[in-house]
């Protein structure tokens, strides 16, 4: 009972390549995240639209939906760009870089929108305050704005991660050797459904539990500038 | 790319938005019938009555939805005793099966967004009820309830929304909703693209069609508040 069949260690496996998926997809997604709300902030018409119609798009479809059109679009597109510089050999798109892809996309747009609150959160004196004192653009905002909007966005942040964590499943649908296919594949060979869903689905609430206590150390450090005065 | 194949098989992919509709109604409607008891019970003064809701909402919100629904369809049959029960007929339906498992999980997330409804009315409002000669009742059904109600709009029409997006993972089980349709059609004409990105659209319409519908209810439920504008806090 204890090793499971043999399965155990498999789906140790499992969970690693659910938090290697997870982290990589955090990290598209926040870049994607910034990227997304300064667009929406920005005084150029097109940029505010392109942002405003990926974050309406991406969060109007289904996730499983985004991960099957990255999955079996991003070949088709590969290849008809390959095809322009004449290589016609057939192309795959892993389903680990498809996963990261689609949940990073769905991470940026989610993340867009809480970046976006938080720099607009930001007193304008902020901003002036370092200008006056000779900063540049970059280091104003590497120094002064990040840092305040990083402490903001932080909850929401600490949310959107928890849902990616548990969107991470759905690239076991593409065939991604996950936590929830390693369960798939101790299921079909044991008939032990239940059991093996079961061991599965408290993985997750592990994960979960160990992210939030993660998140709220990093929201305590993030604000040790306040609780001092 | 080649969207006639889109033409031609539209009214394949409006019979499995169809589907989709009808697994977020039902889920919608039973999940928010479960969902007042849990709220009710999780605000309870007594420790243990609040902890099995709590138990419930931690598990139903902090693991994927897809394994509640595998849970459902594959798990119930590992047991003998479901099998020969008479809930077998149900169980045996991944259309039921899909049912069951949304509304757990929607039950569990609408519950925490009616408690935050019943914490966010201001006691003062319950004291001017009692001032005023209200009897229970009448401060419940004139007072309390309107006002819930009007706070528990926004929240709830993402809850819908987020719904009608994993009710995408009924596809995971033959159901031919949406999803599960448009991957039909795909293994017959191969074109992923061209049917994938209609099904995206066809989503896109509905969840703008829900938001509309939810504008329009909460401008008449707030209706009183004039221009003022209320912050109801984010679920999660």
């Amino acid at each position: 009972m204890i090793d499971l069949h043999g399965f155990g260690d498999q789906l140790l496996q499992g969970a690693i390549v659910t938090l290697e998926l997870a982290m990589c997809s955090l990290f598209v997604g926040l870049v994607l995240g910034l990227l997304g709300a300064s667009a929406k902030l920005s005084s150029f018409k097109v940029l505010r639209w392109i942002a405003h119609g990926y974050t309406t798009i991406i969060r109007g479809i289904p996730e499983l939906l985004t991960v099957l059109i990255i999955y079996f679009g991003a070949t088709s597109v590969l290849m008809a760009v390959a095809g322009l510089f004449g290589y016609d050999e057939y192309i795959e798109v892993g389903a680990f870089a498809a996963g990261v892809t689609a949940l990073g996309l769905t991470f940026g747009a989610y993340a867009t929108e809480v970046f976006r609150g938080a720099l607009q959160s930001i007193p304008k004196g902020q901003h002036e305050a370092a200008t006056a004192l000779g900063m540049g653009p970059i280091r104003k905002f590497y120094r002064i704005i990040l840092p305040q909007v990083w402490r903001i966005a932080l909850p929401g942040l600490g949310n959107l991660f928890l849902v990616l964590l548990k969107d991470t499943a759905l690239v076991s649908v593409v065939g991604l050797d996950d936590i929830m296919r390693k369960a798939n594949i101790a299921v079909s060979s044991t008939k032990e459904a239940f059991l093996f869903y079961l061991v599965a689905a408290f993985m997750y609430l592990a994960l979960t539990i160990i992210s939030m206590v993660f998140v709220s150390y990093l929201e305590k450090r993030a604000s040790r500038g306040l609780t001092r005065g | 790319m080649d969207f006639s194949v889109v033409v031609e098989y539209f009214p394949r992919l409006l019979e499995g938005a169809w589907v989709s509709i009808q697994l977020v109604m039902i889920s919608i409607v039973l999940g928010g019938v479960f969902a007042l008891p849990i709220a009710l019970a999780r605000i309870s003064p007594v420790a243990w009555i609040r902890a099995i809701p709590f138990a419930y909402i931690f598990f139903f919100r902090g693991t994927p939805l897809l394994v509640q629904i595998f849970l459902v369809y594959y798990g119930a049959s590992q047991f003998e005793v479901v099998r020969e029960s008479v809930l077998w007929p149900i169980l045996r339906e991944p259309f039921w099966c899909a049912i069951i498992a949304f509304t757990l999980n929607t039950s569990a997330y609408t519950a925490e967004i009616f408690r935050g409804a019943i914490q966010a009315i201001p006691p003062g409002e319950v004291e001017a009820c009692k001032v005023i000669g209200m009897t229970k009742t009448q401060m419940y059904r004139r007072v309390l309830l309107p006002r819930a109600f009007g706070i528990v709009l926004p929240a709830y029409g993402n809850e819908i929304i987020l719904m009608l997006k994993g009710s995408a993972l009924a596809s995971t089980i033959t159901i031919l909703d949406l999803t599960g349709m448009a991957r039909t059609i795909i293994a017959r004409t191969y074109t992923p693209m061209e049917i994938f990105l209609a099904a995206g659209a066809i989503y896109l319409v509905i969840s703008i069609v829900i938001i509309a519908i939810f504008r329009q209810i909460e401008q008449r439920q707030n209706r009183y508040l004039g221009t003022l504008s209320i912050k109801v806090p984010d679920k999660g």
